[in-house]
Parts: structure tokens; C-alpha cells; sequence
């Protein structure tokens, strides 16, 4: 991976609420087209991070670099080059299939002609032709989810990040979702990746595990299991977390 | 201790429910399993005379919903899956809210919550809606229990609370059980069926099925293999092609593979696989767990 692009540099990423140190010096690189998971028990810090590397908060201290930009004075740029979605919000339930991507896309600054066209090819690869001008609030979750991923890519982003992406979502819609994460990293956009299932732990290349704001785990899937003597991921994150 | 018989709930043109029927016995700790939408909040609603439904009849403890909802409220407790205590109330004061509400004291129940409530009670003066996701959940807990109810119903207590803090809640669930109050509890966690005596599956306003978790397995009918290989996501795409396939679907670091004949040829899936350049490739029977059994029934 080390002859790839870095996309995302923290060295020393600090953030202080007060006394409380929310993130403690933490030190990492993401790669391009990695699938890069974010790990940790509720209250570790992830989210606090996540708001930094997506330009809506300022670190305390620490050099952060994303996507080429500076974290510091460079928010904009940062995010136009990225894209999110989270579990809690993502799309507007009260506006159609058709006109959230025309939303969106018109908020990533797409002109109305490539919003038509990447509509078209959207609406036809999820299959969602018949509900296009159904409201968002009416399709199951499940399709609610691939379709906001699919949005917050449309823009082609460097980096996507994605904040529990499949919670609640049945065990099928998670896997395909997953199969849209692949297909994603394989063209070259960095996925950024928080989940409580530890199964899809072992789906990302590399895996970040945080507790009382400081990273405790970097490395492979494969490299963890091996270090911590687990036969998979959930044990490894109850040794770590515990 | 409850019993369920064919209720329907229909919101417009959406059926929520359609024509749930089941039995969860005295003692029992008893699972709703099932992804968001399949229609458990609703059922729960139903359970706690919160909300009516179009037909069908739900009894508790021998109680009508529809009749005696007073009595059944008073045997009941019941923690919503969104946090619903007084955010501008400290957290003494909102157990001692639920106490007065249901005509008890905190002394008086206080051993039955004791072990939960001791790990915020060092923060009883704080508000409510300053605590952590963690203990919000005890004392959303420790209200739901003040009043000693019979019977305890928890709608997904454990959604997006990560895997350690997951395990201490059923540890928590599995003590209450043994105090002699029933638990109905929902999760959208697969793995946590196995914590169950007897669970359902729910999908899509309907019951799968109802069985314990063991029997749910014992269900399983196919060949079941696992599959890795150096590539993982180009053995998924691979394995989707070969002509026999039935599902080819992630499990963590291994592919469960099934082939719609049932059965599957070990020699001839290798030589496929080698064929396509996959390096590496492992190859076992397994035994299925719960999510298969699931999988197999959504499928």
C-alpha cells in the first residue's frame, strides 16, 4: 500500500473539550483506495475525529492534512473532495428519489447536465426506475442506504466517509452494501468506514480500533487476529476494549 | 405470559403487522429478531397497550390490551428504543419520577436494580440528557424496573452500541431473567438470538419463524461450505457465476457458499476456482449459525 497516494495524514490529532481530550495525539495515513476502518467503543472519540477530517471542526493541535488540504485553513476544498453519509442522516424523506440526487448534486456543485446524466445511471443501477418520484420517506431502509452511499459519491470524492453506514439494515442489504464499498474502493476512492458489526471489520484492508480517545490497534485484519491470538475480530475488539 | 394471537396493524397503504401470532411463556427470556422495518416497534406498541391494532387479539398475564390496559401498564416496564426520560431532570430525579408514577418507592425496589444503578449513581446529581450513550441506557433501565414489573420489554436496547457494551447489557438482561421477570427483547443483531431461549424472526411484517436458537439452526437444509481465497471480494464475483450457485455472501474473513441443487461438489467448485486464478483457496463444511439460518429463510 505504501507506493499509493497518501490521502489522509494525522500526526498528533488532538482535540480538547475543556478538559475532556476527546482525541489524544493520534497518528495515522490512509491510503488511496483503502478501505479503512474506524473502530471503538461509543464515547472513544471516533466521531469528534470524523468531524475534523471532514473540515466541520478544528483540531486543538496536531498536523491533518485531507485530500491535500489542511484541516486548519483549507475546510472548503476539504469538503468538496469528500463525500458522507451516516446512518442518522442522509437523505431528506420528505423529497422524492429524483430529487435528492438533483439536491445533492446541485450542493457538490454539479452542472444540471451531468446531474441528468449521472441521475439516469444511478436511478438505473439501483434499480429504483418505478420509485424515481416516490418519496424517500417510502423505500425501505435497505435502499435507502445504497442510494445515499451512491449520492454522497456522485460528486467523485477522493475520501468517502461513511458513520455506521449498515446499522439496523438486514443481514442481505449489508452484505450488497458491502459489494458497493468494494466496487468503490477498486476505483480508486478511499473508503473511511465506522461499524459496531465486527464481522465487517474483517472486510476492510486496514483497521483503526480507539479507546478513551487514543488509537490502541493499527493493522491488517490478519495482522490483529494474529497479535491478539483471536479467531476473529469480535475478540479481538473485546481484548482491546476491555 | 403473553399470548398473541393474528393481530394486524396497517399505517395507510404500509401493513406493519400481518397476522402475528405467538406465545411467550412465564420466565422466559424471549428475542424479536429482525432488520429495521420488519415491524417490531409496532408489535411492541401493541404489547404495552400503546398503540391498538386493526385485528387480532393480545393477551398479558392473562389481560386484555384493549380492556384492561390499566393493569397491564402496571405490570410492565417498558424501555423504548429512543431515550425517553426527562432530559432536564437529574437522574435521581427521574427514577424517583417513575417510582411516584407507578406508586412505589426507590427504597423499596432498590435491590432489584441495585447492580445497574450503582454505576450512575456516583453522576445522580447530573441531568439526564448529559450522560453517555452507556448510562443512559442503565437508568433508562433502572426506570423501567422500579416498579418490579412481571414482565420487561426492551425495544433494540443494544442498536448502535458497540460489541463490549453489548455484552454487558445481556449480562444485565440474563440476571434480571433470573429475578423471575419475563424480558421481550428486539435486536436487529443476528448473534444475539443465540442469547435468547426462544426467539422469532421478523420480516417484512411477518413471522418467520419461532423456535430457540438451537432449533432455528437444526432448521438449516442446505450443504454449507466456507470458502477464502488471497482476493475475497474477486472470489464473491466468482463464486455469483459459478452455474450451481445459490448465494455466495461474506461472512467476516470467509465466503459462505450454498448451490441451489443443496448439494455441493468440493472437487469440482476447487477446479472452477483455480481456473479463475485464485490463489490460496481454502475449502470446509461448516455447520450453519443463526444469520445463515436466516439468510436462508429471507432468500
Amino acid at each position: 500500500m505504501n507506493d499509493k497516494q497518501l490521502v489522509i495524514s494525522a500526526k498528533g490529532l488532538t482535540k480538547k473539550f475543556g478538559d475532556f481530550v476527546a482525541n489524544d495525539h493520534l497518528d495515522f495515513d490512509v491510503f488511496q483506495g483503502e478501505i479503512f476502518g474506524f473502530l471503538g467503543a461509543n464515547g472513544a472519540g471516533k466521531t469528534t475525529a470524523i468531524k475534523i477530517l471532514c473540515g466541520l471542526s478544528i483540531p486543538t493541535s496536531g498536523d491533518i492534512n485531507v485530500a491535500g488540504y489542511d484541516v486548519y485553513t483549507e475546510t472548503e476544498q476539504i469538503k468538496s473532495n469528500i463525500g458522507y453519509m451516516s446512518q442518522r442522516f442522509s437523505l431528506y424523506p420528505d423529497l422524492t428519489v429524483s430529487e435528492n440526487i438533483r439536491f445533492y448534486g446541485g450542493i457538490y456543485g454539479l452542472g444540471w447536465k451531468e446531474i441528468k446524466q449521472k441521475r439516469k445511471k444511478l436511478i438505473e443501477k439501483l434499480g429504483l426506475v418505478e420509485e424515481r418520484n416516490g418519496l424517500i420517506s417510502d423505500i425501505p431502509l435497505g435502499w435507502k442506504q445504497k442510494l445515499a452511499f451512491s449520492i454522497a459519491i456522485m460528486h467523485e470524492p477522493k475520501i468517502v466517509f461513511l458513520d455506521e453506514p449498515t446499522g439496523g439494515v438486514d443481514p442481505v442489504t449489508r452484505r450488497m452494501f458491502w459489494d458497493m464499498i468494494y466496487e468503490v474502493s477498486e476505483s480508486g476512492t478511499t473508503v473511511f468506514v465506522t461499524t459496531h458489526y465486527m464481522d465487517e471489520a474483517e472486510y476492510c484492508n486496514r483497521v483503526c480500533i480507539m479507546d478513551e480517545g487514543k488509537i490502541v490497534a493499527l493493522d491488517t485484519p490478519e495482522e490483529l487476529k494474529r497479535n491478539y491470538h483471536a479467531q476473529n475480530m469480535n475478540e479481538v475488539f473485546i481484548k482491546i476494549a476491555r | 405470559m403473553i399470548n398473541i394471537f393474528q393481530i394486524t396493524k396497517k399505517y395507510e397503504s404500509t401493513t406493519a403487522l400481518d397476522s402475528v401470532s405467538f406465545q411467550v411463556d412465564d420466565g422466559e427470556l424471549f428475542g424479536v429478531i429482525g432488520p429495521d422495518g420488519a415491524g417490531k416497534t409496532t408489535l411492541f406498541r401493541i404489547i404495552t397497550s400503546l398503540l391498538l391494532p386493526d385485528s387480532g387479539k393480545v393477551m398479558v398475564n392473562g389481560l386484555d390490551v384493549i380492556k384492561d390496559y390499566r393493569e397491564i401498564r402496571k405490570i410492565t416496564g417498558y424501555m423504548p428504543g429512543r431515550f425517553s426520560l426527562y432530559q432536564d431532570l437529574t437522574v435521581e430525579e427521574n427514577l424517583q419520577f417513575y417510582a411516584t408514577v407507578f406508586g412505589t418507592s426507590v427504597k423499596k425496589n432498590y435491590d432489584l436494580i441495585k447492580d445497574i444503578y450503582s454505576h450512575i449513581e456516583p453522576f445522580k446529581n447530573r441531568l439526564a440528557g448529559k450522560l453517555s450513550g452507556g448510562m443512559k441506557q442503565k437508568l433508562a433501565l433502572s426506570c423501567a424496573l422500579i416498579h418490579r414489573p412481571q414482565l420487561l420489554i426492551l425495544d433494540e436496547p443494544t442498536t448502535g452500541v458497540d460489541a463490549v457494551s453489548r455484552k454487558e447489557f445481556w449480562d444485565m438482561l440474563k440476571k434480571i431473567q433470573r429475578e423471575g421477570i419475563t424480558v421481550l427483547v428486539s435486536t436487529p443483531y443476528m448473534d444475539e438470538a443465540l442469547l435468547c431461549e426462544r426467539v422469532v424472526f421478523m420480516e417484512k411484517a411477518k413471522i418467520l419463524a419461532m423456535d430457540s436458537p438451537q432449533g432455528l439452526i437444526k432448521a438449516y437444509s442446505r450443504d454449507l461450505v466456507s470458502v477464502s481465497a488471497d482476493d475475497m471480494h474477486r472470489l464473491v464475483v466468482d463464486l455469483r457465476k459459478y452455474p450451481d450457485v445459490n448465494s455466495a455472501l461474506l461472512f467476516g474473513h470467509e465466503v459462505h457458499y450454498t448451490s441451489r441443487s443443496g448439494r455441493i461438489n468440493k472437487d469440482e467448485l476447487i477446479n472452477y476456482l483455480q481456473k479463475e486464478r485464485h490463489n490460496n483457496i481454502k475449502f470446509r463444511k461448516i455447520k450453519p449459525g443463526i444469520e445463515d439460518r436466516f439468510l436462508e429463510l429471507i432468500s
